[in-house]
């Protein structure tokens, strides 16, 4: 199942897309995000094509700035407008264009059949109200959960995310728990209405690196209990390791690869790919060896390179890559690249 | 909270003692001598040493600044006792109370006038934020601070007597006998005094609106599928009420202030009124009695503003 769909090659507009015919949970195409800042215009998410499968966790990575947040918050039109703007591209959830619905109908998706859970669990809660009446909020409006009941569910999910002694709790203020805490919060929330399909947005970039397991420990058992698809946006290639089905690459807006976890690992084909492996620590690596840094700066993204956006940090780099852009082609079967170049060569 | 609130009260002790210092030293310190005064008023042409000392003496005037003060001060503590007014034969408390209520009512009036426009206006302003609505609302706001309310009051005054031969009425009904007359007297004065202090809090409204409406948690109730009713009610203006009370807290003494304009123009027999009439006659018991009045108000009122912190934020907890 997991790799009956596959993502289908991006980065060329114009290009009639098919839609699978099994039917992934999430096919997004061509999707266009940007920013606009007076005059200049900031492409945030550059024609990006994807799809999430049922039960599968997708993971999106790239730097800062490449445009992962940005992808995850339009897909729920999220973005604050203005100044940013989804100026194209579609986004079929169980074969629902979310960017062609009314407001009413986008309201009934939200928190009910994707749900999401941001970064900063420290001021994603709100500070005034307690986590009771922050929890319930989801059932209430999207499942019409007797009052009677709410407390037992509140409860039930506080208890799934391990939340110790969740009774007293429940009255609690966000200010009265920890990051992690709070983090778990954020999931029960996300969870209540038991998602097709959960965003989790560097769900873990915020906390101590004891925590950051758990949490997502906690993401990858309760995303398989309810037999929900996520897709985990993340800069942590570690965590992508460990929890993803699939990768997507992401640079400078665009994905520059894709492909199952073991593929991106074992066999990367896009030098920046490369580039984020080289630079991660390992364990098993000699105590000599040094990390290799990716050269440069990303890009500022009002003002791309011409060609290949990764061209001036590229050590491969050839004429061609400075005057084309590459398309996101197949490599091997799913395995797809956007690159001129043979890395292997 | 009971110890809390016992805490806060003890400390308006010191204050309200050095308050008391400040008020009664610097109301004589005012050039112009009552004596003078009354003694031009009865015409006491031939004013002789003599009538001056015994004027000064039946006044309880000889007696130096510090004894008058203790005595003064005596009085209060012991026998809740502002004295007596140096014109009339009428205790300063009979004076206030008599005048308090008018003042309090407008005040009160002026205020809820000033929310009632400005919390609705200052969010729909935030929420629609380069409108329509919210170019009016600011221009409004605009307008109402620009505007002095001596000059929209004189010119309410005025005008209509000029082109209708209508002015305000000034016989003051009871509020709780007869509101509808009771709100002819007061509605004007209220608006014009309520729409400047709604303009500052509309402001302050809007911006703590958008402020808010860009936090983490608002992008997380979107998220949860609510609609934009309950995203701005029920999570952004809560928060964003926290320092919209101090600023009224802060606007309570100024709006003291714009009383006293008020009841002049409008001939209301308010406090304001009762302390200019004071202040020109040198009446030191009147004025030091509205002064000290208006202080223990005042502290009141931003005690009241503390308290409601506790309301609004969770993280202000008043039970050590």
């Amino acid at each position: 199942m997991k790799d009956a769909v596959a993502n289908q090659p991006a980065n060329t507009p114009g290009e009639t897309m098919q839609k699978d015919p099994v039917g992934g949970l999430l096919q997004v195409e061509h999707l266009r995000t940007v920013f606009r800042q007076g005059r200049r215009e900031v492409k945030a998410v550059d024609g990006i094509s994807f799809s999430v499968n049922p039960g599968e966790t997708l993971a999106i990575v790239g730097e800062s700035g490449s445009g992962k947040s940005m992808t995850a918050m339009s897909l729920l039109r999220l973005i604050p407008s203005p100044p940013g703007e989804i100026i194209d591209g579609d986004v079929f959830f169980g074969g629902r264009n979310l960017l062609d619905m009314s407001e009413d109908e986008l309201r009934d998706v939200r928190g009910n059949e994707i749900a999401m859970i941001f970064q900063e669990p420290m001021t994603s809660l709100n500070p005034v109200l307690t986590v009771r009446q922050q929890l319930a909020e989801p059932m209430r409006v999207h499942r019409k959960v007797k009052e009677e009941d709410i407390e037992a569910r509140c409860l039930d999910l506080l208890r799934q995310v391990r939340i110790p002694d969740p009774e007293t709790r429940l009255d609690a203020y966000p200010h009265q728990f920890s990051g992690g805490m709070r983090q778990r919060v954020m999931i029960a929330m996300a969870l209540a209405c038991e998602p097709r399909l959960l965003i989790a947005d560097e769900p873990t970039t915020a906390l101590d690196v004891t925590v950051q397991a758990q949490i997502l420990e906690l993401l990858k058992d309760l995303t398989r209990q309810h037999g929900s698809s996520m897709i985990l946006i993340t800069h942590d290639l570690g965590v992508v390791a460990r929890y993803a089905d699939r990768i997507n690459v992401m640079y400078a807006g665009r994905i520059v690869e894709s492909g199952t976890a073991r593929e991106i690992f074992e066999q990367p084909r896009h030098p920046y790919t490369l580039g984020l492996i080289n630079s991660m620590p390992r364990l098993d690596a000699s105590e000599k060896a040094r990390l290799l840094p990716i050269e440069g700066q990303p890009p500022d993204l009002g003002n791309l390179p011409t060609g290949c956006a990764f061209h001036p940090r590229c050590p491969f780099a050839v004429d061609q890559c400075r005057q084309q852009d590459p398309p996101l082609e197949p490599y091997q079967g799913h395995h797809l690249k956007a690159c001129w170049v043979n890395v292997d060569d | 909270m009971g110890s809390y609130l016992l805490k806060r009260v003890l400390a308006l002790i010191p204050t309200l003692l050095i308050a008391s210092v400040l008020v009664f030293s610097v109301v004589r310190l005012v050039p112009g001598d009552v004596l003078d005064l009354m003694l031009s008023e009865n015409d006491y042409s031939a004013s002789s040493h003599d009538t001056r000392a015994d004027l000064e003496k039946a006044l309880g005037l000889d007696d130096p600044i510090y004894i008058q003060y203790v005595n003064w001060l005596g009085d209060i503590v012991l026998h809740g006792d502002l004295g007596e007014s140096l014109w009339r034969n009428t205790s300063v408390n009979q004076e206030i109370a008599d005048r308090l209520p008018v003042t309090v009512e407008l005040g009160v009036l002026s205020l809820l006038i000033a929310l009632v426009i400005a919390i609705p206006v200052g969010v729909y302003s935030a929420i629609r934020q380069e409108t329509l609505g919210d170019n009016l609302g600011r221009s409004f706001s605009i307008v109402a601070l620009a505007v002095p309310n001596f000059w929209l009051g004189t010119m309410v005054v005025i005008l209509p007597a000029m082109w209708w031969g209508w002015s305000p009425p000034n016989t003051i009904e009871p509020f709780f006998s007869d509101p509808i007359e009771n709100l002819k007297v007061f509605l004007v004065p209220s608006l014009i005094l309520g729409a400047s202090l709604s303009a500052v809090v509309m402001r302050m409204t809007r911006t703590m609106m958008l402020e808010v409406l860009r936090q983490d948690y608002i992008r997380t109730a979107w998220a949860k599928g609510l609609r934009e009713r309950k995203v701005v009610l029920r999570h952004a203006v809560k928060n964003a009420m926290i320092p919209v009370i101090t600023l009224v807290g802060i606007l309570v003494p100024i709006l003291f202030g714009g009383t006293v304009i008020i009841e002049q123009i409008f001939r209301l027999p308010g406090i304001g009124q009762l302390l200019l009439d004071s202040v020109s006659n040198r009446d030191y018991p009147i004025i030091t009695g509205i002064f000290l009045i208006s202080g223990v108000m005042v502290m009141v009122v931003n005690l009241l503003v503390d308290l409601c912190y506790g309301l609004l934020d969770p993280k202000v907890r008043y039970d050590d």
